[in-house]
């Protein structure tokens, strides 16, 4: 059975409509990615996963009782406002600081308790908000352009947790990219957005579509190369390549496009 | 007996608004909403003038017109004005309509300056059951929500995604607001909540590591002050209501001075 199903929903804001007859699966320790370019409806999307916006018309399922871990896009924390990583962690209530301890040490994080969110660098709130969104065991991970603002190292490094991360505790994950080589390297299905759903598939099939290069083939040589380039390297390789290995090397071919 | 004594029932009104203005003032400074608190303040002056001209409570008239103010201006940002046009549209009509509302009323002449000031010293038993009950009632709402709130002030997303409604936590605030200008106009005045809700918030800023201690001390730096303002204001012969919010404003000098040195320690 699907985690979430999300049959035809159109969503709009007043005569806006951001979002036409979208439809998605995703099934249990399945890793999804959307990717699209920007106004695509690709957080709008999110959003109405999360029930913060309402489609005018379809239906959205969730398996009964799905727990989703949400972690947006960033947080800002208002300086006024004093807060704890573990204040932060316990929020939801009734968490226990074992807890807390665990899910920052699976996000790679441990040391980070006591400290001040509005003290953290980019990388480390976004391992916290990976922390507080893996602390009620989720079946779901939602990342919503997570490493948005993270340099290249960084956002590579957080996306080898999130690996770690479904590898420990088996949950699927939906994830907003628009770091191609990201998607190609570490998705079982990549869903190609752009208001509405223009093509669907393995990486390896979306990216050979007409349709997804009439959206990222002008004007991104660069990263369509580096792209190209990790698509043979996936080939070359057997299902368990070294992504340790794997993404510094692609990092390395990214600055050679450049 | 002991609430005979009009300093008595002073400090124990002043105090009582203490309360109530610590935990929906650390809200208000974390959401950036001190205008809005300003705003709905300035409109129960229209709610003042209503009520006199009615003859129901200052307090059920001050309550609904702050009410309806705030709901408006929640109701109507993100159509086209910007918050703070809209509130400053809002809130300076409201108080010019409330002062012409009053200069109609004809019989009673009312002592304005009382309730644009505040008239501490002249609260009643009554008007101390109004505080007290008024007060309890905003501190009980806060924090029942008080953990929704929380996540709802940190991010509208983090909220809907933990299956809380934003939304109706705001109209919670908006609420405990209204509540608070209510009881509050005869203790410092509609032109001084805001600074009530404000400063010992700002105040207790940087002794605080987590929002409980933050609202905790504000309430501690809000009763010390009524307290030290209502003596001040008897020794000094100095209006009441300004003083408990000069008070204030020095502790607020005072911690702000103790944060650059701890800052400058590295602290």
């Amino acid at each position: 059975m699907n985690l979430i199903t999300v049959e035809n929903i159109n969503v709009g804001y007043g005569a806006n409509t951001v979002l036409r007859n979208v439809s998605l699966a995703v099934a249990p320790r399945e890793i999804v990615t959307i990717v699209g370019p920007n106004g695509s409806g690709k957080t709008t999307l999110l959003r109405a996963l999360i029930g913060a916006a309402r489609p005018s018309s379809g239906h959205i399922t969730q398996k009964p009782g799905l727990r989703i871990g949400y972690v947006p896009q960033k947080l800002h924390i208002d300086p006024t406002l004093p807060m704890t990583v573990e204040r932060f962690l316990r929020l939801p209530g009734r968490t226990v600081r074992a807890a807390c301890a665990q899910a920052l040490e699976r996000a790679g994080v441990p040391d980070l308790l006591q400290r001040q969110m509005s003290a953290l660098s980019g990388g480390q709130m976004q391992r916290v908000l990976l922390a507080r969104a893996l602390i009620n065991e989720p079946e779901l991970l939602l990342l919503d352009e997570a490493t948005q603002g993270l340099d290249q190292p960084g956002s590579a490094a957080f996306y080898r947790q999130i690996e770690e991360v479904r590898k420990e505790t088996g949950c699927a994950i939906l994830m907003i990219s628009h770091e191609l080589h990201v998607v190609m390297s570490a998705s079982d299905r990549v869903i190609c957005l752009n208001g509405h759903v223009c093509c669907e598939g393995t990486p390896e099939i979306v990216s050979a579509a007409p349709e997804y290069r009439a959206l990222f083939g002008s004007g991104t040589f660069g990263a369509l190369a580096l792209y190209r380039h990790e698509h043979d390297h996936d080939h070359d390789e057997t299902c368990g390549a070294d992504h340790a290995h794997h993404h510094p090397h692609s990092h390395k071919k990214t600055e050679a496009a450049e | 007996m002991i609430l005979d004594d009009f300093m008595t029932r002073a400090v124990l009104a002043g105090v009582g608004v203490a309360f109530a203005a610590a935990p929906l003032g650390s809200f208000v400074v974390w959401r950036r909403m001190a205008y809005f608190g300003d705003a709905t303040a300035h409109a129960a002056i229209l709610g003042v003038a209503l009520s006199l001209a009615l003859h129901v409570s200052i307090f059920a008239g001050a309550m609904a017109v702050a009410l309806t103010m705030a709901l408006t201006v929640t109701m109507l940002t993100g159509r086209g004005y910007a918050m703070d046009t809209l509130l400053g549209v809002l809130a300076h009509s409201a108080l010019a309509f409330g002062l012409v509302a009053v200069s109609f009323l004809s019989g009673i002449r009312i002592d304005l300056m009382a309730y644009l000031f505040g008239d501490i010293l002249a609260v009643s038993r009554g008007d101390l059951a109004v505080i007290w009950s008024g007060a309890a009632l905003v501190v009980g709402l806060i924090g029942w929500r008080w953990s929704a709130l929380l996540t709802a002030t940190l991010s509208e997303e983090l909220a809907y995604a933990s299956a809380i409604n934003p939304r109706r936590e705001q109209l919670i605030l908006t609420l405990a607001l209204a509540i608070t200008v209510a009881v509050a106009i005869k203790v410092v005045g509609v032109l001084l909540i805001a600074a009530m809700l404000i400063i010992p918030a700002a105040a207790a800023r940087p002794l605080s590591r987590t929002p409980e201690q933050m609202a905790l001390i504000a309430a501690v730096i809000g009763a010390g002050s009524a307290i030290v303002g209502l003596q001040a204001a008897y020794a000094l012969d100095t209006p009441a209501g300004p003083s408990i919010v000069c008070v204030a404003a020095l502790v607020f000098l005072g911690t702000s001075v103790l944060r650059s040195l701890g800052a400058g320690r590295g602290s």
